[in-house]
């Protein structure tokens, strides 16, 4: 008998979280801050009917989920921000063949090889430019070792229920921390796949999973029928916490390990007579618009902190089409804002206000 | 008197928490103490985190020369024989699992001349992932001892949730602990509890010990 609260590293609950889902195939390369998860894999995939393969490289890795997806099992790969650069293309294939899959970024500092520390300067790269094309994926954004674990669950869930790609954009921070964390009950049932090139023995016509278009018109039909479906899914999708909005002059913004200490700070400002609240979006891809839209009657400015130079401010400000000012503060390197940088930058910006 | 501990168990157990305390109490009792951070394995949260602690702690500090930076290569650089023979009580913090224990097995030759003054820990959380299963922690523990090429002359029960623990949590793991103690043949030295946690029910059962290993925000 397991004990039901277990004291689990980030990554660590998100593989646990990822078999317990049904994940059957997992090909990966190791790159810190991720490499748990490849171990995890390997230690516990054989002993439960799942495949681990450590791949010759990124490329490989994400070409076998191509390949594994084709076939209708979960499948699952992970990496950090260098190795989802080479995973780019594979994506990109993987989003056209309108295939389900979840893919993890435990984000590093970059650009380049960067450092092994923890950073969210990937926020483009998974909402906006995973590769080449008309497309886009899921992205999802937790907060907590808990909400690995949940996530991933939710992540393979939607991937299978839209048949598309669904990313966990997680940082070194929330993969390396340890919390305690309990694993919700899964279904084992697995919904039907009828589109999946698997063996049918001869009980219906063979299944084509393709991204060629010979004609130009097909192509067009092919892009037009999947930005249906991204419709849908920015409609029903969006998702976002709040904390403290409902009376805040200042409604501080961020995701993952920034929001965190941002909520920390909202926590001291209010002690220090700061109106302050916090919005966290749990989805960054189809980004919380609705949400955003609920504070601009009531919020006088918005604090959007990233550990990056700023880059989810531009959907910040999309989303409330700048009728209220966006402020930033950010860290990188590596590096993490500590609640006194933000609490600063709130005082000044209260300041502001009055 | 010297002293040398050697800090072994699972990943995420608590062996840095528990180095730094021991470093501290021995160095507060007046032993010239040293820590040296021997872990090739894991680039977050180690035992590099706390120097400026071990300064004013008076506590000799030796890590890896790119321990804190951004590159994670598993070089180690420093002279185990100078610190054993230059201090009084030493600590030598050990990576996780038996791939961490490698380091330790890589010093053999000169730990073995010290054994009568060594002693190897074992740390277990019986709320890490692999969970109360005591078999599997004994497992582990051999394991440890192969790479390491010492056997362990203790147990200390560091069973916690992080910041959620309750005292009824590092009660209901005196069980776990014994049975991996009874499996193993190797004794439980003491159970750890967080001084926060302070009270009558954990009074004499534990040993009160600070936590220094946390993330910066709540």
């Amino acid at each position: 008998m397991t004990a039901e609260r277990v004291l689990m590293k980030g990554n660590e609950a998100l593989a646990e979280a990822a078999i317990r889902a049904g994940c059957k195939c997992y090909f990966g390369y190791p790159i810190t801050p991720q490499t748990e998860i490849a171990a995890f894999m390997a230690k516990n995939m054989p002993k439960r009917g799942g495949t681990f393969l450590q791949a010759e490289s990124e490329i490989a890795a994400i070409n076998m989920v191509l390949g594994a997806a084709s076939a209708g099992v979960r499948v699952m790969t992970s990496s950090s921000s260098p190795g989802i650069s080479l995973k780019s293309e594979g994506i990109s294939y993987i989003a056209a063949s309108d295939l389900p899959c979840v893919i993890i970024n435990v984000q590093r500092g970059g650009p380049g090889l960067g450092g092994i520390q923890p950073a969210q300067s990937d926020y483009w790269q998974a909402v906006k430019s995973g590769g080449h094309g008309d497309f886009h994926i899921l992205v999802f954004a937790p907060n907590s070792v808990q909400e690995m674990a949940d996530m991933v669950v939710k992540a393979f869930e939607k991937a299978d229920q839209y048949r598309i790609p669904a990313m966990i954009l997680s940082d070194g921070m929330l993969g390396q921390m340890m919390e305690p964390v309990v694993f919700p009950e899964i279904s084992d049932k697995m919904p039907e796949k009828p589109w999946a090139t698997n063996g049918h023995g001869n009980k219906r016509k063979h299944n084509i999973i393709n991204t060629l278009f010979l004609q130009p018109d097909e192509l067009e039909a092919s892009v037009n029928a999947r930005s249906k479906k991204y419709e849908t899914i920015v409609e029903n999708e969006q998702d976002a916490e709040f904390y403290l909005t409902d009376d805040a002059d200042i409604v501080v913004t961020g995701y993952g390990a920034a929001s965190r200490i941002c909520r920390e700070a909202v926590d001291e400002a209010r002690k220090n007579g700061i109106k302050a609240g916090l919005l966290r979006p749990k989805v960054l891809w189809p980004f919380p618009v609705k949400d955003y839209q609920k504070i601009v009657p009531t919020a006088k400015s918005i604090l959007c902190v990233e550990l990056s130079t700023g880059q989810m401010i531009d959907d910040v400000k999309l989303a409330v089409n700048c009728s209220v000012p966006v402020e930033f503060y950010g860290r990188t390197g590596g590096n993490l804002p500590s609640a006194e940088e933000i609490i600063k930058k709130l005082a000044e910006i209260n300041d502001s206000l009055s | 008197m010297k002293k040398i501990y050697i800090i072994t168990g699972h990943y995420g157990c608590g062996k840095t928490n528990l180095s730094v305390n021991l470093a501290v109490r021995y160095s507060e009792q007046g032993l010239k103490t040293a820590v040296a951070d021997m872990d090739i394995v894991n680039p977050y949260f180690r035992t590099a985190d706390f120097s400026s602690l071990f300064r004013e702690k008076n506590i000799s500090f030796y890590s890896t020369l790119y321990a804190n930076t951004n590159l994670d290569i598993p070089a180690l650089n420093f002279d185990i024989e100078a610190i054993i023979m230059n201090h009084e009580c030493i600590i030598l913090d050990i990576g996780g699992d038996d791939a961490g224990a490698v380091v330790v097995g890589r010093y053999f030759d000169t730990l073995k001349r010290y054994m009568s003054s060594t002693e190897m820990i074992y740390v277990i959380n019986r709320y890490r992932e692999t969970g109360d299963d005591a078999e599997e922690a004994v497992r582990l523990m051999r394991e440890i001892e192969q790479s390491a090429r010492i056997s362990h002359t203790g147990i200390v029960n560091n069973s916690n949730l992080g910041r959620l623990t309750a005292p009824e949590d590092i009660i209901s793991s005196v069980g776990f602990a014994e049975k991996v103690s009874e499996l193993s043949g190797i004794p439980v030295l003491y159970h750890t509890a967080d001084r926060n946690l302070k009270c009558r029910q954990l009074d004499g059962l534990a040993e009160y010990i600070d936590i220094y290993v946390k993330t910066s925000f709540a």
